[in-house]
């Protein structure tokens, strides 16, 4: 029973309690007045994060905007050059705990310029709250953090719809708010997303539940911050060790010091130093506590190995049956931080897990409309842009692509005459590069692979990527589409009456899962089959057809639902399985 | 599937250390503030972690203003010594020949000269390019803004609003001959953390951070150690009282707090009960609204 737990005095119970706590990092964005400071104010105020004597000094300021007996948004405002604005400029970082989690709160400004401070606070963010003031409804900033929250790969977004008590707690205003935002969300990848309506400036919803929502159901701010997964649904499992530093205090030790980014390393494991390419065996995983079984990502831990190979920082640890890749060109989502624009062709410091390589940025391949989510013509790369850019680095990188990694997936450019940071990267796609691939296929052949395919394997095996077509209402196209599709060397499987609808998601979601394209034939008005199957394929596999778009004749309707999936980019994966457009 | 490691303390550590590497391996000639306070015995504690087995690959330096508390000075002989680490001392003897204190010149004068101009020359006579500070994010509103790796001009001054940004855990290390950088591995640090981790980690603290009997004179809501005989306002008279240090500085301007704690779980007891911040007691941050911001300008840590 709880005998050990229960012979501890209180604070030695808290202790124990304490120490095995979880921590949730999460960033908030929201557009000017959206009550995003009021909001946190209201967190830390109603979590006790907030000291007695720095609460007394923001009762005694002469400012107070809120119309309450205490102006809570006073509590984040930091600098003396905001708090005379009004706005917040730069990302703060805010700390308060509950007995179940620790919080760490990147504070973001929400401001129209600020797009960098926000992709800053969006970097090591596990959650994000986005503001949405309910009087104003979804505004195209509301778009614009969702989409920064998605392309810095944030696991779970939570939109706060704030302001509720202006708009007389009305469900029609949520509900709106979030038939809107939903159908947005279905564009990008985001998988855990949370709609709450509060009021930060009465606490509705914030902490406890409000009594004046009760056509709400669904949880407070604080509770789903307190229960929602903390990482990524699918942690990225092979093992990457960027080596940071050699310790070599005697000649009897030499040790490789740095932080694991993803996977389990382990004494006897077999391991490939990158670039040179040399194996040898894990002696031991260092540390000042003692020798580890085993060490996962994010520790920090010191691997000593069997051989005496050369390895210095900036090198990788990798398994061998498990490759990053590894080249010196690779395509990327860059978003500008700098007054300076972007200048093609120009040298830059790279800087990508533990090493720094003079890099240039080849081509803008597109840039990103950030309010509409359109390609724009590539043009200038400005203050608080985004593109899609092409990079060279005068060294190859071991590399992940970010959505999968974003430890070895990320880097930032520096400019070499300012010392700026001028950029931040998520890398995307490897371009082909002959050299690489031998390389690759050299390496690949030491070591018979252990590892099932990855979809982006079974992507470049098939030539096309895996996906389901949910299509209502016309059977007959759901048939042409299948044999149009076999016809353009794509493996589809028809799902129609031959399944039962009750198990078509499932059904659906293996036959993605082995890599072919499910066609899912099914009659109108199965909203939670529908459901269902976004939840089991994903919102970005899943391609809805709206019936009433598709031509009347049947051949024609066919061809438009394959000209769709082209135009996702589905249809071609490219010869490593990453050719795909985000 | 492997177990993923989530405790918070173990995340911050991993993090610390990773901090000190970096800097370690980008940096030319890398220095530890050492306070002698909680926070740097933690900060030595991750940085002993960072190299083992190997030693600590950069010196401590102290900014002795001369008016820290006896056992401050007791501990900070004791401890980094005692771990092999490499201890240096930096005092303004200037300003200490002209008889600066702060009962003559005031706790903001006194503080500009000999602990900002102290440390600004100590860092300049290295010369230091990167100095690693026990600040914490969460002790002072002006801290919440501050990056990991905190840029200083030539003249060691920092802007607030032209911070480089930091991503991921990318820090950008480049500098110009005589520019330097700051750096807070304990950024992400609470004051819990730090005592939770003492208390796990069995890190040595200096006494003073224990309840026990001493003499002091009370004034208005402070306790003022009589440690370097200030001048006593008149009625005032020292007294023995039960009171411990939340945080640690010079003994004029560091006011103690009445407490029974005299053990960590019962400082983090207290830390539960009592919600208020650590710096209270500090006379210095109290001078104006917005003054730390305004030190750090300047230089101050």
């Amino acid at each position: 029973m709880a005998g050990t737990l229960a012979q501890l005095s209180p604070i030695e119970q808290f202790l124990k309690e304490n120490e095995a706590k979880e921590c949730l990092r999460f960033t908030t964005a929201g557009s000017v007045d959206d009550g995003k400071s009021t909001l946190i104010g209201r967190l830390l105020y109603d979590s006790k994060g907030v000291y007695e004597d720095q609460l007394a000094s923001v009762k005694k300021s002469p400012v107070n905007r809120s119309g309450r007996e205490i102006d809570l948004s006073l509590l984040t405002d930091g600098l003396r050059a905001e708090r005379e604005q009004g706005i917040t400029i730069d990302v703060a970082y805010r700390y308060f705990s509950t007995p179940r989690r620790k919080f760490i709160i990147a504070d973001t400004p929400g401001h129209e310029q600020y797009t960098r401070n926000m992709a800053t606070g969006a970097s090591t963010a596990d959650l994000a709250v986005v503001l949405v003031d309910a009087r104003s409804g979804v505004l195209p900033q509301s778009r614009r953090h969702i989409y920064i929250a998605s392309l810095l790969g944030i696991p779970s977004v939570t939109v706060a719809v704030n302001k509720m008590d202006l708009v007389g707690f009305s469900q029609e205003v949520f509900d709106g708010i979030r038939l809107e935002l939903i159908e947005f969300f279905a564009r990008l990848r985001s998988d855990n997303v949370q709609f709450i309506p509060l009021s930060a400036l009465d606490g509705d919803n914030v902490v406890t539940r409000s009594r004046r929502m009760p056509w709400y159901q669904g949880p407070s701010l604080l509770e789903h911050l307190e229960t929602v997964p903390g990482g990524p649904s699918k942690p990225f499992e092979q093992m990457r060790f960027p080596v940071q530093y050699v310790i070599r205090p005697h000649l009897d030790f030499r040790g490789y010091a740095g932080q694991v980014a993803s996977g389990t390393i382990r004494p006897g494991d077999h391991v490939m130093a990158l670039p040179s390419g040399r194996t040898s065996v894990v002696k031991s995983v260092v540390t000042y506590d003692g020798d580890l079984e085993e060490a996962v990502a994010p520790l920090s831990v010191t691997v000593c190995l069997e051989d005496e190979i050369d390895v210095s920082r900036g090198d990788m640890l990798v398994h061998p049956s498990a490759l990053p890749h590894m080249s010196r060109h690779f395509e990327a989502m860059l978003v500008w931080m700098n007054g300076q624009p972007l200048e093609l062709n120009r040298s830059y410091l790279l800087k990508h897990t533990t090493q720094q390589v003079p890099a240039t940025v080849t081509a803008i391949v597109h840039k990103v409309d950030i309010n509409s989510l359109g390609h724009a013509p590539a043009g200038r790369l400005q203050l608080n842009e985004i593109a899609r850019v092409s990079v060279e680095t005068q060294r190859p990188l071991f590399f992940d692509p970010y959505e999968e990694n974003r430890a070895t997936g990320s880097f930032i450019l520096i400019d070499p005459l300012t010392n700026l940071t001028l950029g931040a990267g998520m890398i995307r796609e490897r371009v082909g590069d002959a050299g690489h691939q031998r390389i690759r296929q050299a390496l690949m052949g030491i070591q018979f692979k252990t590892e099932r395919p990855t979809p982006a394997e079974r992507a470049a095996r098939l030539g096309h990527h895996a996906a389901a077509v949910w299509l209502t209402a016309r059977p007959e196209v759901a048939k042409l589409v299948e044999r149009r599709l076999f016809d353009l060397h794509c493996m589809a499987h028809l799902l129609s009456d031959d399944v039962d609808s009750d198990v078509l998601p499932e059904v659906a979601s293996i036959v993605v899962s082995s890599g072919l394209i499910a066609i899912c034939s099914i009659a109108s008005g199965m909203r939670e089959e529908l459901e269902r199957a976004r939840e089991l394929i994903g919102y970005d596999r899943l391609v809805v057809i709206e019936p009433e778009s598709l031509p009347v004749d049947d051949q024609q309707a066919a061809e438009a639902v394959c000209d769709i999936l082209a135009s996702r980019g589905l249809l071609d994966a490219g010869p490593l399985g990453f050719g795909r457009e985000a | 599937m492997s177990v993923r490691i989530t405790s918070h303390l173990k995340l911050l550590e991993a993090e610390s250390i990773h901090i000190f590497r970096e800097v370690a391996a980008e940096f030319q000639r890398p220095v530890m503030l050492y306070s002698i306070g909680k926070d740097s015995s933690v900060m030595l504690r991750l940085a002993q972690k960072a190299f083992y087995p190997g030693p600590i690959p950069f010196p401590l330096l102290h900014i002795d203003t001369s008016f820290k508390f006896g056992e401050m000075i007791r501990f900070r002989d004791w401890y980094p010594a005692s771990i092999g680490a490499r201890l240096i001392v930096h005092r303004n003897e200037e300003a200490l020949a002209q008889r600066a204190n702060p009962f003559r010149l005031g706790t903001q004068k006194c503080c500009a000269l000999l602990k900002t101009k102290a440390l600004l020359d100590a860092l300049a006579a290295g010369p230091y390019d990167a100095a690693f500070g026990g600040a914490r994010r969460e002790e002072e509103k002006s801290r919440a803004k501050e990056r990991v790796y905190s840029f200083r001009d030539g003249f060691g001054q920092w802007d607030p609003k032209n911070q480089r940004p930091e991503l991921w855990n990318l820090y950008n290390s480049r500098l110009e001959k005589g520019e330097s950088i700051r750096v807070f591995p304990l950024s992400n640090w609470t004051e819990l953390d730090v005592w939770q981790y003492i208390h796990l980690e069995e890190i040595p603290v200096v006494p003073l951070y224990f309840a026990a009997e001493r003499e002091v004179v009370v004034r208005g809501d402070m306790l003022i150690s009589v440690e370097h005989n200030p001048p006593l306002l008149p009625g005032e008279k020292p007294r023995m009282v039960m009171c411990r240090m939340r945080s640690l500085g010079c003994t004029h301007c560091t006011g103690a707090i009445r407490s029974e704690a005299d053990t960590i779980p019962k400082i983090i007891e207290e830390l539960m009960l009592f919600r208020r911040s650590e710096r209270e007691n500090r006379v210095i941050d109290h001078d104006q609204e917005g003054s730390m911001e305004i030190k750090k300008r300047e230089g101050y840590f």
